[in-house]
């Protein structure tokens, strides 16, 4: 393949330009800029352009001839081109036929006014939906109430297994890891004051109350939140909400009281396995470390930790269920349009869900302490 | 045919098993230079399927595909990216990139393989989106914002981006009313002449297997029906031809 050549002589007032090469995109860019810095002189009266030993054209090289022919329109020079093949003559006269002086793209140019102003209005809005959000299903879950056989038993039980069942590997694991190691850390502390014993309020208090808790909410927000955007969101691009509405089937009542229902229900349970969990990690540290046996452990977990501790834990995970599920699904129905609104929509709806289990936990802790429990 | 014909795809012989389920058995034909080519037959004949081994999506158990000039079983990386700059794809549904604006799904692949001035580059994408018959300001819009047959267009309009000789479409026509239906017929014909491309479509549309069709194979029972014009397909009287017309007509 040979370059695209361009040669330009320039005679009193008249100029011509000769092509020759292979006008393809792999060179044609040397020559729009050879162009480009070449100023049209204003005593020039016409220009000839000589195609006949040029070879070969592509789109990119019509783009440029036919722009630099619009500049040489603008300026009012006479105009000629001479000995282009056939082939090319067609297609030059097609493109220059479908060329058009773009339009500059008018949307998206806000000032940074505007930027705060529409940031506000959003958030205001979302809040606003939110509560609507929360209105619709309040409503349907009362005429579920009403109308028991409106419940959606066997979805509530599906969503039970992939949001509750199917999470335990992964929130046993992290609570164990974590029960272990506030054990291991606090056994050399306890053990310089002759204290080893206490091991046992240390790990079960903060894990029952606190750890264990916490931990099964991030973990579940993060599974169960980004999949409920996620299942719904992929359901309004493909439409299937809008069959769902046109057959009768409400879809709050069908896609989001059940995912509710199940969280809300999985919540404790999930909490209580973690609880078990992290005293097992603590316990293996006991023994370990301090020579304390299972039974020791066990026997003054009895006598030494009240079961509010674990009450405690457990009165949380409702809020939570109930939080996580209630983001995950109305950004999933926030969803329009494109593929990529999913994956901006799941992101926000982990990290709100994220955020507001730790916000919720923070005010139960703050509720609890003021009441003396 | 004259002697300068020259063929862009042949298949030869070619098996396609999907498990147990064999959908082609010895599948040969020819596409020649500057024809519009017909991939036809009932649902799930297999017509796609050619399609997609066509543009190397999928490969066949058993036979010999050449695509310009090269067989395309034994390619290097390099081959076949060479390759396949010189095809454009129009899918079913256009397969834009959602997240991406007209412009950007259109100039996607000229911005990727070469290094033309960003002027050039949009210029190039204006005129290929006025070319395939979209207003100028469709150029800022998202395929969400698109109607079905705007999506079409679009999906051209990025196929025909560098320049392509050759030019696969599934089911162009499908899901548009009549009437855009035979536009679009017209765009390709005005497309192929004045590009000077081969086109290669798998249609269902019986009118426009009349009006925009060179030649085609009607696929049948795993193998090939026919390979003609329309001529030829009135002067054979096979059974299962009248069956095929038939049931598209009604
Ligand atoms: N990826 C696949 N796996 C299994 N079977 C397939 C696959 N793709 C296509 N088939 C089968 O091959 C046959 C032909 O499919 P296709 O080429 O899509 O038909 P059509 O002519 O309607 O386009 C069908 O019976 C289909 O079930
Ligand atoms: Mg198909």
């Amino acid at each position: 393949m040979s370059p695209a050549k361009i040669t330009i002589k320039k005679n009193d007032n008249s100029l011509h330009i000769t092509s020759s090469g292979d006008w393809f995109h792999q060179s044609i860019g040397t020559i729009y800029n050879q162009l480009k810095q070449f100023d049209i002189n204003p005593q020039t009266l016409s220009v000839t352009w000589d195609f006949s030993s040029m070879e070969k054209l592509d789109t990119s090289g019509i783009m440029v001839i036919i722009e630099f022919m619009r500049r040489f329109d603008a300026s009012r020079v006479t105009f000629t081109y001479v000995g282009m093949k056939p082939d090319h003559q067609r297609m030059f006269l097609f493109y220059r036929k479908n060329f058009i002086n773009a339009i500059p793209n008018t949307t998206n140019k806000n000032s940074i006014f505007q930027i705060i102003g529409k940031a506000f209005i959003n958030i205001s809005q979302g809040f606003i939906e939110f509560n609507h959000f929360i209105g619709i299903n309040a409503y349907q879950f009362w005429l579920s109430i009403l109308r028991p056989s409106l419940f959606r038993f066997k979805a509530i039980i599906k969503h039970l297994s992939s949001s509750g069942l199917q999470a335990l590997p992964i929130v046993g694991l992290t609570s164990f890891l974590v029960g272990l190691v506030i054990a291991y850390q606090s056994a050399e502390q306890l053990k310089q004051f002759g204290a080893s014993i206490f091991i046992v309020e240390m790990v079960s208090i903060s894990v029952f109350r606190e750890l264990a808790p916490m931990i099964s909410a991030i973990v579940v927000a993060g599974r169960s939140a980004s999949a409920y955007t996620a299942e719904i969101g992929i359901m309004k691009i493909t439409e299937e909400i809008d069959a769902m509405q046109t057959m009768g089937f409400e879809p709050h009542r069908f896609l989001v009281i059940p995912r509710i229902i199940a969280l809300m229900l999985a919540m404790p349970l999930i909490i209580f396995f973690a609880d078990m969990m992290g005293i097992f990690g603590g316990m293996l540290i006991a023994k370990g470390q301090l020579g304390l046996t299972f039974s020791e452990f066990i026997a003054r977990l009895h006598t030494e930790v009240p079961i509010k501790h674990i009450l405690i834990g457990l009165i949380k995970a409702p809020f939570f269920g109930l939080i996580i599920a209630l983001i995950g699904c109305f950004r999933g129905f926030q969803v329009t349009g494109s593929t990529d609104s999913i994956g901006k929509y799941t992101t926000i709806s982990v990290v709100n869900a994220s955020f507001w289990v730790i916000a919720i936990n923070a005010l139960i802790s703050v509720i609890l302490t003021e009441l003396g429990i | 045919m004259n002697a300068t014909t020259k063929s862009i795809v042949e298949f030869k012989d070619i098996v396609t098993q999907f498990g147990p389920n064999r959908v082609h058995d010895g599948v040969s034909f020819t596409i020649n230079q500057g024809e519009i080519y017909g991939l036809l037959g009932g649902s799930g004949a297999g017509k796609s399927t050619l399609l997609r081994q066509m543009i190397m999506l999928q490969e066949p158990a058993s036979g010999i595909i050449t695509v310009l000039g090269q067989k395309i079983n034994s390619l290097s990386p390099s081959q076949i990216e060479a390759l396949q700059l010189q095809w454009g794809v129009l899918f079913q549904f256009g397969a834009l990139f959602s997240s991406l604006s007209v412009l950007e799904n259109v100039s996607v692949t000229l911005k990727e393989y070469t290094k033309l001035p960003i002027e050039v580059i949009n210029d190039i994408a204006h005129a290929k989106i006025k070319m395939v018959g979209l207003p100028p300001h469709a150029a800022y819009l998202y395929p969400s914002e698109l109607s079905g047959g705007m999506k079409k267009r679009v999906g051209l309009a990025r196929a025909l981006a560098m320049d392509p000789k050759l030019l696969f479409l599934d089911e162009p026509t499908s899901g548009l009313d009549p009437a855009s239906a035979r536009a679009f017929d017209r765009l390709i014909i005005e497309l192929k002449y004045m590009l000077n491309l081969t086109v290669v479509m798998v249609t269902h549309d019986l009118d426009s297997i009349e009006y925009a069709l060179d030649r085609f194979i009607i696929l049948h029972d795993k193998k090939v029906l026919i390979e003609g014009t329309m001529d030829d397909v009135h002067n054979s009287q096979h059974q299962a031809l009248d069956t095929f017309f038939n049931k598209h007509k009604s």
